[in-house]
């Protein structure tokens, strides 16, 4: 198992390349060096010489991808893009466009991005689930008729609705919580709650529709006749049975996001004006900041990479059968 | 005679359009690809949603055959190109006022200066120039109202009738037999609602702004009608682009493995990797940064507007193509192993040629669902990345900038409702529809749920 986990994560290092070749691809194919000084910088104090020194200050005089002007290895070393990878290997993502410790930043701006994105995770799973649990158990009835009318409804129903219905309600009819902002400590309970509850709601119907589904293909499984002949209790057949066999999709689905939580939500944290790092990343992409920029997306992969490692190893833990060679 | 005008976008909805068309005459040749089709066919809940999807498809044809601008008598600005929806909503297009007005009011929503007779000015809610304009009393309107609608659902209804005959002669036969066909009754009841719809909205539509006007004076029912090509073309667009990355690798992938299926993985799980949020920001905040340094090949607002749209659903398509094209290797892994390739490879057949025979048809199932199940998903996010500002260009007609526009607008007293309201329901009519014909279309193509679905019910419920 252990040779398993280290070929993955060696496998790891040409995606995160890929990520990061990408990135630069995109981001230099119509911007140069000197617009983002100019963008930095500002019409004001616009000279060729400031624009020189602004470039050789944040490392971006050298060539992207290739120093023709080099020998050797040093062609692909001495370049911009070599640098800068080898330093988010590291993890060291040094200093912003505008100036900023980037990982002092992060730092900062995990807290409130983890403060959403984990209730909002737990809150969804265990409505979803227990919800999903009960309809499939009283698969058949008008209950059941109208749960999926209700949850097609749901779906159907753009999340702008929920943000600016739920902030309308909550915040302006009922003053529960504030529209929008955050705090620090518990006085953050406030902010939490409205963006908490849209981004269940928002997302409820189509995990229920999805839960149910898994659920009720395992409740037509030949086991699940026999467990019932046995004579085993409703609770039992459910939860012991085709809540445990159902589990290998659903932690597919989810285990993945786990590690993503930290960089939070970018459109929910962008509606709320919660401080995180999904905020963190659309500010320094409308500011053209390509130092934070390319640090959220290496750190974005990477969390992702290790979401598809942990589903592997939660189907360890789940199903006894899987084996990981 | 205006000339017609072909931007991009409507070259594309063309297109895709055609195509859906060849399908459709390939399949009904072909019992195998019939028959799911007519599973579908037989589900009271698919029809009606069809039928909606129909419509909109309809207005978005319409709204996509555009014609070139007429010369103007020179001093104004130059005119965008209108299409033909624009025609046939002239009246809804030429109607604005100069501020918010609330749904069939007579008087504008914020007081103004008016210049009375006797010279004095007033502060007061000047009447409109268009709604309700006809009206010499101000208590006429309930009347009125009631009047023009009952007159429009009167010749709605009938021209839903004859559009029925013509169209569909063989469902108003069964009808006056009282047949049995559940889903087609509520296929042709659902034309029959729609065309009274379109008759009540085009009897009042042309007097009163029946949704309001926004904060320029334009009609909110004229932007929400024109609002449909934009979702509907992000919709399906972007399955265009989707489709072949997905198809071609995918199958590749899962036929040949080896290298091609580590290079395809290795591109997939790559992509996948970068949230795909911030692939669409980016790209969709560097085409800005195109577009404004190389202004003047953008002449058109609209041209600019279109080149945007299309901008965007071949982003989104990139960042959407690899759940598909994984779920495509998985199936071609699988049907690799079966007999018949086994026996086309046995007879020589070429690596080629058994995608394009054996595997292609056989995983044009998954394609389907996909593909209609994706439609509603790509609606609602057209909303929300317009919403924040990385969606569709600011001038264009969208659900997404309807709304955007409106939001700051709830603050007020009394809260300007309309808008928001008709691009929200809009929207929920139209991805309603089709969640619920994907969801029959999947029950229909799905293998696995064809033979789950009789046993489903666990037993004694």
């Amino acid at each position: 198992m252990m040779g398993y986990f280290v070929r993955r994560l060696l496998y790891a290092i040409p995606i995160l390349l890929g990520v990061n070749v990408l990135t630069f691809a995109l981001f230099f194919l119509v911007n140069t060096p000197d617009d983002m000084a100019r963008m930095q910088l500002g019409e004001r104090r616009l000279t060729p010489a400031a624009i020189e020194q602004w470039k050789v200050e944040h490392g971006y005089h050298r060539p992207v991808f290739w120093n023709a002007a080099q020998t050797g290895v040093t062609q692909l070393t001495d370049t911009l893009f070599f640098d800068s990878t080898t330093r988010l290997f590291r993890f060291d993502f040094g200093k912003s466009d505008a100036g900023r410790d980037i990982n002092a930043d992060i730092a900062e701006r995990m807290g409130p991005s983890l403060a959403i994105a984990v209730p909002v995770l737990l809150v969804g799973l265990a409505c979803a689930l227990t919800w999903a649990l009960t309809i499939a158990w009283l698969a058949g009835t008008r209950l059941d008729f109208w749960s999926g009318v209700l949850c097609v409804a749901m779906m159907s129903i753009s999340g702008l609705f929920y943000i600016i219905g739920g902030q309308w309600l909550l915040a302006k009819l009922w003053h529960l919580a504030p529209i929008s902002g955050y705090a620090d400590g518990l006085a953050s309970l406030r902010f939490i709650l409205l963006p908490v509850v849209v981004s269940v709601l928002a997302s409820l119907g189509g995990s229920v529709r999805w839960y149910r589904a898994l659920f009720l293909e395992e409740l037509s499984k030949d086991y699940v006749r026999m467990a019932r002949a046995k004579g085993l209790s409703d609770a039992r057949v459910m939860f012991g049975h085709v809540f445990r066999n159902a589990l290998i999709p659903i932690l597919t689905g989810v285990v993945v996001l786990i590690p993503s939580l930290f960089l939070g939500a970018l459109i929910t944290e962008a509606f709320f004006a919660i401080p995180g790092l999904g905020s963190y990343t659309i500010e320094a992409l409308q500011a053209q900041d390509f130092a934070v920029v390319r640090a959220m997306v290496f750190l974005g992969s990477l969390l992702y990479i290790a979401g598809l490692m942990l589903t592997d190893l939660s189907y360890l833990i789940a199903d006894p059968r899987v084996r990981l060679e | 005679m205006p000339t017609p005008l072909l931007l991009l976008s409507d070259l594309a909805a063309w297109l895709l359009f055609l195509v859906t068309l060849a399908y459709a005459c390939t399949a009904s040749r072909r019992e195998h690809l019939r028959a799911p089709w007519r599973r579908v066919r037989q589900q009271p809940v698919a029809m009606v949603a069809a039928v909606v999807l129909l419509a909109h498809v309809g207005i978005t044809l319409l709204d996509s055959l555009h014609f070139a601008p007429q010369a103007a008598n020179g001093t104004e600005a130059e005119p965008e190109p209108l299409s033909a929806l624009d025609f046939v909503l002239t009246p809804l297009r030429t109607g604005v006022e100069t501020s918010y007005s609330a749904p069939f009011a007579l008087l504008g929503f914020d007081r103004e200066s008016v210049l009375q007779a006797d010279g004095r000015v007033v502060r007061e809610y000047p009447r409109l120039r268009y709604g309700g304009a006809h009206l010499r009393d101000p208590a006429q309107r309930g009347p009125d109202i009631l009047q023009r609608g009952a007159i429009g659902a009167g010749a709605g209804a009938l021209a839903g009738w004859f559009l029925l005959r013509l169209l569909w002669p063989a469902q108003c036969r069964l009808w006056r037999q009282r047949k049995d066909d559940p889903a087609g009754r509520a296929a042709a009841l659902t034309l029959l609602l729609l065309c009274v719809l379109a008759g009540l909205g085009g009897a009042l539509a042309t007097r009163y702004h029946v949704f309001g006007t926004d904060k320029v004076g334009m009609d909110v029912l004229y932007q929400s009608v024109k609002s449909v090509r934009t979702g509907v073309l992000i919709g399906t667009l972007t399955t265009l682009v989707t489709l072949p990355l997905a198809l071609v690798l995918g199958v590749a992938a899962g036929y040949y493995r080896g290298r091609i299926d580590d290079l395809v993985q290795y591109g997939y799980t790559t992509l996948a990797s970068i949230p795909g949020v911030l692939l669409v920001a980016a790209s969709a905040l560097l085409l800005d940064g195109v577009m404004t340094r190389h202004e003047d090949d953008f002449s058109s607002l609209i041209v600019r507007a279109d080149l945007r749209l299309l901008a965007l659903c071949v982003i989104l398509g990139i960042t959407s193509w690899t759940g598909l094209c994984r779920l495509l290797r998985a199936e071609a892994l699988k049907l690799r192993e079966s007999d018949f390739v086994r026996a086309a490879e046995a007879l020589g057949v070429r690596g080629p040629r058994i995608l394009w025979r054996h595997l292609l048809p056989n995983v044009m199932h998954i394609v389907i669902i996909a593909t209609v199940l994706d439609f509603s998903g790509l609606v609602l996010a057209e909303a929300a990345l317009t919403y924040i500002n990385i969606g569709v260009d600011p001038g264009m007609e969208s659900w997404g900038n309807m709304i955007n526009a409106a939001r700051m607008e709830l603050a007020r007293q009394p809260a300007v409702w309309w808008s928001l309201s008709a691009a929200m329901l809009w929207m929920f009519v139209l991805v309603l529809a089709a969640n619920l014909f994907a969801d029959a279309v999947r029950e229909a193509f799905d293998p696995r749920t064809r033979e789950a679905t009789p046993s489903a019910r666990p037993a004694g419920t």
